[in-house]
């Protein structure tokens, strides 16, 4: 069994580059995983277990395996995450626990059983199974008061706005380019530039689209793409606009209320 | 005859000397720290404030680069030197070699370590000297944070749940032991913390199963005991804060980062991991989930847990409060008081009372979180807002899933009487994308959308008052990764930006002093000194850097 699981190891095994719940980063990218799926049983064996678990078992543990009122959930305990092919499965069953109760089941019924839990995918990164249809929750109307109040002293919807919602069919998307243009996640997903003014001391002025900067270097970007890198020091006057700040600057002033109103709202522009 | 004697005796003198260059006395992990750096902290207090002066605002600006390595893990034989390989799983982690944890300085050789592999490395050149390598079943590669040692011994943790036991001298294998099972999900990443003669472990889970910090024997691996971070049955104290006994043997409280020890009471003062299922939380009861988010005491004879503070009551963002508390002796409204300092990855900075768990400050560090309702409670502790959890349209969370700090350490200066946090803060969006009642497994039943970054910053933290004293934001245009911090007692406080750069500041103004671009740093810069020589060393990805004056 070792040496099986070791092959199908080999074959699987990706390994998460990134993962969240260690200081990952989160939002998007595919989530690879660094334990084995087991090998997909004989149809035959998941369906005649399925059977059995049905009608045995459902009641208190879920169709899904994964609990209800009175019943653990089988997909995350121990005995289960062990148990190769009902071996440490049959005791429970044979011996009852707690408050569940002793059954007569053969080896090979046993061996189903074990068979039709096992075809469950398990693990950290849970896919979800029931779905919201949709993330458009709030009240346009609503939404449409908020944006005359907070942004329609930049934007409008007859101008910039004009079929944005068209522009970006995924509800999901569109909020997240209304609430920072250009972040990940968002449409453009490239960042909006942001403007520079770098001022030596002798006067002479570079203007041009921020590249890169830190404490101690500038790198700015002329209309033609050519890049010129100047070193900070006190006699350098550096000034940022970030053309995203008013955006950023309503982050902490939002209710999620008003986020949810402002994208049914905008969902009627198409 | 005498010609013999003098060669055996010779002989001894020189195999005594040898056995003296790799061998680390635990007790010499009680001292504070100075020219070596023999534990994950440098020292138990986990101050990461070093004793040595030889380098100082006047003359850190002539720093300069001593020697570089670049390290490369992984099967193949490795800078001239034969790879030792061990291990009970086929496999390769297909990813590059990225140090992301401490490294340990004994009589001149460097202990360096990344996920299934461990290398010796001579401090005064960086040529290594042996090199091991772990062939691995899988697990979640995404950190090793160091070796521990004790006598001539190193011990590892590898991802696939072994702690694994060297010769200090040749890197050759003496033992490894199974310390978390493979079936149920488990990854270890910690750097064990070796205390007398115990060796403190911990894993990581991100699939609902109980954390737990166990002691080994370094001799023989035999396990001493284990502590559990949640109730494992009827009768366990803390049971009553979750729905039930099921719910809390699948309750998590992951220990994944080393804490500080206070010799004095014997115990082992860490932070515990999140509750699990992390966000969809309602089959985890109305209750706090303890003790989960939490900074407890461990006495490291017994295993048994002498106090708690819950930092994150039932938190439901995965934001551990693991992130290492450093243990000050200082005055506190008229007294001295013996205390542990805290800053959590859900933006609150914690005072407590190392003797007894007593709360002595709370504040919020990070202006922008909003997840917790305003003020705190009678414990002092925030308050969650359930409505800031998730939504299906959306909740605007501060902060992002990251945190407003992590695991990358911070550090204290008694010089200046204040705590060092790399600080970030950020916005994400939390869609709640499972709409089951009983919520899903692990980390799973929520996608979270980052919005924007407000900020990557080095916070200076007043302990007496939870305050920010200065800090310095870096005008970098990406978001976090910080690196960790040390202080000096030359007056210098050395950090990673997030644009590359190992930054030597002035810990009471926040003043630039020196930097070299070196790439983005990694782990936390660490400190040794060898012939009269202080060097400052730091890791940026599969590189490691080292910075001396001549």
């Amino acid at each position: 069994m070792r040496i099986l699981t070791a092959l199908f190891l080999l074959q699987l095994i990706t390994l998460q580059a990134n993962a969240q719940g260690q200081g990952g980063r989160g939002g998007g990218g595919p989530i690879t995983q660094g334990y084995p799926q087991r090998p997909p049983a004989d149809p035959a064996v998941v369906e005649r277990g399925r059977m059995l678990y049905s009608t045995n078992c459902a009641f208190c543990h879920g169709a899904d395996a994964r609990g209800g009122e009175g019943a653990s959930n089988l997909l995350r305990s121990e005995v289960v995450l062990n148990d190769k092919n009902g071996e440490l499965i049959v005791d429970v069953l044979r011996n009852g626990v707690a408050t569940m109760p002793k059954f007569e089941f053969t080896n090979a019924q046993v061996s189903d059983i074990a068979g039709f839990i096992h075809s469950f995918r398990v693990g950290g990164y849970d896919i979800s199974r029931q779905r919201p249809v949709t993330i458009v929750v709030g009240d346009a109307k609503a939404g449409e008061a908020y944006f005359k109040m907070k942004c329609a002293s930049c934007h409008s919807a007859a101008g910039d706005l004009k079929g944005f919602a068209a522009r970006i069919n995924d509800p999901r998307v569109m909020q997240q380019t209304w609430l920072l243009p250009g972040a990940r996640g968002a449409r453009p997903s490239k960042p909006i530039p942001t403007r520079v003014t770098v001022t030596l001391a002798s006067g002479q002025k570079f203007e041009g689209q921020l590249v890169r900067i830190d404490d101690f270097l500038v790198t700015l970007a002329s209309p033609d793409d050519t890049q010129r890198t100047v070193r900070r020091d006190a006699s350098t006057k550096v000034e940022v606009r970030d053309p995203m700040q008013p955006h950023k600057d309503l982050l902490s002033v939002y209710a999620d209320r008003d986020i949810h109103n402002v994208t049914a709202y905008l969902e009627t522009l198409k | 005859m005498s010609r013999r004697l003098l060669f055996i005796s010779l002989a001894l003198l020189l195999l005594s000397g040898l056995s003296a260059a790799q061998n680390l006395d635990p007790a010499q992990i009680l001292k504070p720290l100075a020219d070596s750096w023999p534990t994950y902290s440098g020292d138990y207090s986990a101050k990461r404030y070093s004793a040595l002066k030889l380098i100082d605002q006047s003359n850190v600006k002539n720093l300069t680069l001593a020697w570089t390595l670049r390290l490369n893990g992984g099967p193949g034989n490795f800078g001239g030197v034969q790879t030792i390989t061990g291990g009970e799983g086929p496999g390769e982690y297909a990813g590059g070699t990225n140090i992301k944890g401490s490294i340990l300085e004994v009589d001149g050789i460097l202990y360096v370590s990344a996920p299934d592999n461990a290398w010796a490395v001579d401090a005064r050149d960086g040529r290594v000297i042996w090199h091991y390598f772990w062939r691995t079943r899988g697990g979640t590669h995404i950190g090793n944070r160091g070796l521990g040692m004790w006598r001539d011994r190193l011990y590892m943790e590898t991802p696939d749940n072994y702690l694994v036991c060297l010769d200090a001298k040749t890197g050759k294998e003496l033992w490894h032991v199974e310390i978390s099972d493979f079936d149920l999900q488990y990854f270890s990443t910690m750097a064990p913390i070796v205390v007398g003669d115990h060796v403190l472990v911990g894993t990581g889970n991100d699939l609902d199963e109980p954390g737990f910090l166990q002691s080994f024997d370094p001799m023989t691996g035999k396990r001493q005991w284990i502590w559990y971070a949640v109730p494992m049955k009827e009768g366990d104290p803390g049971l009553e804060t979750w729905k039930n006994l099921d719910a809390a043997r699948h309750g998590g409280g992951q220990m994944w980062v080393p804490g500080a020890y206070d010799p004095e009471t014997r115990l082992y003062i860490a932070g515990t991991g999140n509750p699990s299922p992390a966000y969809t939380s309602a089959g985890r009861g109305e209750g706090d989930n303890l003790y989960t988010c939490a900074i407890v005491a461990i006495n490291v004879d017994t295993g048994k847990m002498a106090w708690y503070y819950q930092t994150s009551p039932h938190d439901t963002h995965d934001w551990d409060s693991s992130q290492t508390p450093i243990l000050v002796d200082g005055e506190f409204n008229g007294r001295m008081r013996k205390m542990a300092l805290h800053a959590s990855r859900n933006g609150y900075y914690f005072t407590l009372d190392r003797l007894t768990g007593e709360r002595l400050v709370t504040s919020k560090y990070s202006p922008t979180a909003n997840w917790a309702k305003e003020g705190l409670n009678k414990q002092g502790q925030p308050v969650r807002d359930p409505a800031k959890d998730f939504h299906v349209g959306g909740s605007l969370v501060s902060p992002n899933n990251t945190g407003v700090t992590n695991w990358p350490p911070p550090s204290y200066s008694p010089d200046t009487g204040l705590f060092y946090v790399p600080r970030y803060d950020s916005y994400a969006m939390y869609y709640l994308t499972e709409t089951d009642p009983r919520g899903a497994m692990g980390l799973g039943g929520k996608e979270e959308v980052n919005v924007a970054s407000l900020g990557s910053h080095l916070a200076a933290i007043d302990y007496k008052t939870g305050k920010t004293v200065w800090s310095h934001q870096y005008p970098s245009t990406g978001g976090g990764n910080l690196s960790g911090i040390l202080t000096t007692a030359g007056r210098l406080l050395f950090a990673g930006d997030n644009a590359g750069n190992l930054i030597a500041f002035d810990p009471s103004n926040g003043k630039i002093l020196w930097h070299s671009r070196i790439g983005q740093v990694s782990n936390a810069p660490q400190t040794y000194m060898l012939d009269g020589h202080q060097y400052i060393l730091a890791a940026a990805g599969d590189t490691l850097f080292a910075f001396t004056l001549y």
